[in-house]
């Protein structure tokens, strides 16, 4: 067992708690002090916890010394993307326009993480309201990706990757709405599960489009994530959305054997995905194969307009979700403006970063009368079919395969210029969130020296199958336990 | 008849106005509409409120049953058809009563379509109002203007009212005048304050109308443009407004102009409609599903349970009670406009077995003095079981008519029964009449011009010796034993 407690996963952490082998405080210092040397260098988060996170560290280590129990992740440090709400916390959504906002309530998700005996000790960086694939959109500052500070951790939930995968946390809460979470865990190299839309409340997470969102985990194994999944995962009477369904103890899932797994491969819409990367997803799905599970073709042939679809559904949503942001009750207000009209003008201009004002601009013109069957209605009907795809492909498969991303993580900058370039990064993941499906996306080699992902795709509320097939891809390969290089090496950038 | 009500009638002889009206309605829920603060009007600015009223980032509705069922009750008394699924929808627009930038409506699938609404036709039938559909909304929240130190300077918002159920009735353009909307508003609050789905207080904002009004040539198939009418707030208002705005667009056109389609809004200090917004200048909602919420599912079991659970609805209490009880049929239009207080009559019939005199007793006295007291049936402290003893006391001779009134009166501000005050204050009427008999003859003595007179034929004199008599009896003795006693002794 390796010495360095920032080393260990979460369920490791759980049963040295548990047997009283090591305290929270010791656990929670150990992971303060590892995010004290690395973050200058790669900015995951916007605010580190440090006082909140060991009173609550020491409150634990007294209640288990009376006898108390331990939690599901009893004394596991976590990273908490900044739109899940905490009590009297800022929270920014990495948005300038929520300068000063203190929620007075805890999102569920969060709050289910803090009964288990979570800890959290940071809030994570992300694109400004979750709109973006590269980190670079928050109103703060971007996010280096620890494998190389040069290139983008992805994004949104870039901050709660790059934790992650730089040993901050062994665990992370993001949001994923089109691949905000599967899509910077494959270029950090860790595991990212994108729930069924349903499965996890979304109350307290601020919302950017409501059909879509999803709040996840990320974390280095399957098991870590199949642990926290059972935490996560359930109906909230606050949330009309989350399903009446059951949940499984997913960690039991993970342990099961291959056999009879069906793996589909919709290799006609691979076609543009970079080469490496490509080579590492068939290496992948021969490492399943040599396992025991088999591989077929399927076809998912509304796939192509995905994108597209995303891009109307999500801007409209999120044009009306962030009308809220006017500068009358909280947050941004521009100052000494007497016009309403004005003020709601000149605040959401000072507030809102350039791809917001983008997209809710879009999403105000697909909605605007005239255009809304043409383009609102149209894209519920694509969506619509893109769901009837799954449903048949799953006719033939368990899961489907693909590569989570078409390349590996990109150069600061490289994209932002061109929106459109940026937007079909996000081919393989938004499929799942317009069919309300789970995704998950596991590290399965580099590809020129940068991690690279398998992203697997189930039926809805099956993300048992998932976590089993991402547990035996574990077990048979090796991927999940290469590291970043270590910031010093590379210096600490500005 | 004033020279503008005249110029008004004169000009209904060639145009025929053409209105349809919108009334929303705040449902009488424990909750908000979508979260648990209490929907109660007139507490201290922004004391019921939470995340999800105030929109705050991350918070999520929840929708209320007990407001669905009210709504439910609202639609199945107007005999629409509630739908089996409805959709929420998002009406999108900026303004700082409204915390989330929209608000939570119903737009292409609403809770209930077709129904109608019954109000009195001509020749004493009736007609029908025809309702197009009936939706579920959240209201927002309020504009403080005034009355705060800061007022000079800025405006407050009070979200206390923001997220409060609202149902909107939308009619079609059945009506034809403003006495029609006023029929018809009348008896559209009848039947919500019969159901108990609305309190109707039309001065706390919870009934609001909207009008949309357009007139043709009298024979002319074809409708006129239409405005919008916006600030009705009282049943005078709507009248007023409308008929303002009726001959307002028949001047436009008497003057060869055209109406212009607008929205206008009613002002009730000048009296008169000014523009508010013309069509080009019409929000664009942006109407969309509501995606926080699952469409709305009403199961038939749902619904025949709401249905079950109505009462008797006005219109059929009314012609049951001239059926039943053979009142006028005005007498029944009047007891029949609030449950309570048709409920207190029909106690006082049964208590009496005389539905006449207990209509009377409940229209001229009890109503007359919860007016004066502007009080609500509920509070009176005459109970209906005391009024239809009281009746019986003069029916049964044990008091007159007209001690029975003070005997009212009394009964009104002490809440006691009438036996009590009758005998504490010896008001039992004099009907015996060897005790009578006395004071008719000191009467007859008293007075001999008069009995010379009416003994002369002047017979009409009887009234001032039955009146002499009750004078002296402080009012107890009974003015019928009184005639015949006096008749018996004068000419004779």
């Amino acid at each position: 067992m390796s010495p360095v407690l920032t080393d260990l996963t979460a369920a490791e952490i759980r049963r040295r708690v548990a047997s009283r082998e090591a305290s929270c405080e010791e656990l929670i210092r150990a992971h303060l002090d590892r995010l004290a040397a690395v973050e200058p260098a790669i900015g995951a988060l916007l605010v580190t916890l440090e006082d909140r996170a060991l009173d609550r560290a020491r409150a634990q280590d007294r209640a288990l010394a009376a006898g108390a129990e331990a939690g599901p992740l009893a004394g596991v440090p976590v990273v908490v993307k900044d739109l899940l709400n905490i009590t009297g916390l800022a929270t920014t959504c990495g948005s300038r326009i929520l300068e000063g906002y203190r929620p007075p309530f805890t999102a569920t998700a969060v709050a289910r993480l803090e009964d288990a005996g979570a800890i959290v000790i940071g809030k994570a960086n992300m694109d400004e309201f979750a709109m973006g694939s590269s980190t670079e959109r928050s109103g703060f500052r971007p996010t280096r990706n620890p494998w190389d500070p040069t290139r983008v951790p992805g994004g949104s939930s870039g901050g709660s990757a790059a934790a992650v995968a730089a040993h901050m946390a062994p665990m992370a809460l993001g949001s994923d709405t089109g691949g905000s979470i599967r899509q910077p865990a494959a270029f950090c190299g860790v595991v990212g599960l994108k729930p069924s839309y349903g499965r996890v409340s979304r109350y307290g997470l601020v919302a950017f489009a409501s059909s879509l969102d999803q709040v996840g985990p990320l974390a280095r194994t399957v098991d870590d994530i199949a642990r926290v999944a059972t935490v996560l995962c359930g109906q909230d009477p606050r949330d009309s959305t989350s399903a009446a369904l059951d949940v499984p103890d997913f960690a039991a899932a993970v342990a099961r054997e291959p056999e009879g797994l069906r793996i589909g491969v919709p290799w006609a819409v691979l076609e543009g995905v970079e080469t490496e990367t490509l080579a590492r997803f068939r290496e992948a799905l021969g490492s399943l194969e040599a396992a025991g599970a088999s591989v077929v073709e399927v076809e998912l042939p509304h796939l192509p307009h995905a994108v597209a679809t995303y891009y109307i559904v999500a801007t409209a949503e999120a044009s009306s979700n962030l009308a809220r942001y006017d500068g009358v009750r909280y947050g941004h207000r521009a100052p000494g403006i007497i016009d309403l009209e004005e003020m709601y003008g000149r605040t959401r201009d000072e507030g809102f970063g350039p791809e917001v004002k983008r997209r809710v601009i879009l999403g105000t013109f697909v909605l605007s009368s005239g255009y809304y069957d043409a383009y609102y209605l149209r894209a519920q009907k694509v969506r619509t079919l893109i769901r009837r795809d799954f449903e048949r492909a799953f006719e033939s498969c368990d899961a489907v395969a693909t590569p989570t991303t078409p390349t590996a993580a990109f150069r600061m900058g490289e994209k932002t210029a061109d929106p459109l370039q940026m937007y079909l990064e996000d081919i393989f993941t938004v499929p799942a969130n317009l069919a309300g499906i789970p995704g998950l996306s596991l590290p399965c080699g580099l590809a020129g020296g940068l991690p690279v992902g398998l992203q697997l795709l189930g039926r809805p509320f099956d993300e048992e199958t998932l976590l089993h097939c991402g547990a035996v891809f574990q077990r048979v390969t090796r991927h999940h336990e290469l590291t970043p290089p270590e910031p010093s090496s590379t210096g600490q950038q500005a | 008849m004033t020279v503008a009500e005249q110029s008004f009638s004169g000009l209904l002889a060639e145009y025929e106005p053409v209105i349809g009206l919108e009334v929303h309605a705040q449902l009488l829920t424990r909750t908000k509409l979508f979260c648990s603060c209490p929907n109660r009007f007139g507490d201290p600015p922004n004391t019921n409120v939470c995340p999800v009223c105030l929109g705050l980032p991350g918070a999520l509705p929840v929708l209320s049953r007990e407001a669905v069922s009210l709504a439910m009750r609202a639609a199945l008394a107007t005999h629409c058809t509630v739908q089996e699924e409805s959709i929420w929808a998002r009406k999108n627009y900026f303004y700082p009563d409204l915390p989330k930038g929209y608000q939570i409506s119903q737009y292409e699938k609403p809770l209930a379509l077709e129904g109608w609404v019954e109000i009195p036709g001509e020749g004493g039938g009736t007609r029908r109002v025809r309702l197009q559909r009936i939706h579920m909304e959240e209201d927002a929240g309020k504009l403080l203007h005034e009355g705060f130190p800061w007022s000079a300077e800025k405006s407050g918002v009070d979200f206390n009212r923001g997220g409060v159920p609202l149902i909107e009735m939308v009619t079609h353009p059945d009506l034809r005048g403003p006495e029609d909307a006023f029929e018809y508003l009348s008896a559209l609050k009848a039947i919500l304050l019969y159901i108990e789905a609305s309190d109707c207080n039309m001065e706390e904002g919870s009934l609001r109308c909207d009008a949309n009004v357009s007139v043709r040539r009298r024979g002319a198939e074809a409708y006129g443009t239409r405005t919008e009418i916006k600030n009705l707030n009282s049943f005078r208002h709507v009248a007023r407004a409308l008929e303002h705005e009726i001959a307002r667009q028949v001047a436009v056109i008497e003057s060869g102009g055209e109406v212009v389609q607008e929205t206008r809004l009613w002002n009730a200090d000048r009296g008169e409609t000014a523009s508010m917004r013309s069509k080009e200048e019409a929000h664009d909602y942006r109407y969309f599903p509501e995606p926080d919420l699952p469409p709305l599912r009403v199961t038939a079991e749902w619904t025949e349970e709401v249905q079950h659970s109505l009462p008797e609805l006005p219109p059929e209490r009314r012609r049951r009670f001239t059926e039943e009880h053979g009142l006028p049929d005005y007498d029944a239009g009047v007891l029949t406009q609030s449950r309570a207080v048709a409920d207190y009559f029909e106690s006082v019939a049964r208590e009496t077995g005389d539905a006449k005199a207990a209509s009377n007793w409940v229209m001229n006295d009890v109503l007359r003095k919860l007016k004066e007291d502007d009080a609500d049936i509920a509070e009176c402290r005459v109970t209906p079981e005391s009024l239809g003893r009281l009746v019986k006391l003069i029916e049964g001779g044990t008091i007159s008519g007209k001690i029975a009134k003070d005997v009212f009166e009394k009964m009104w501000t002490s809440g006691e029964g009438p036996q009590a005050i009758v005998e504490r204050e010896g008001l039992v009427q004099l009907s015996d009449e060897d005790a009578l008999q006395a004071t008719v003859a000191e009467v007859l003595e008293a007075s001999p011009d008069q009995v010379a007179a009416y003994r002369g034929g002047k017979k009409a004199a009887i009234g001032w010796f039955v009146g002499q008599v009750m004078k002296k009896t402080g009012g107890k003795a009974n003015p019928r034993v009184v005639n015949t006693l006096l008749k018996k002794a004068l000419d004779s």
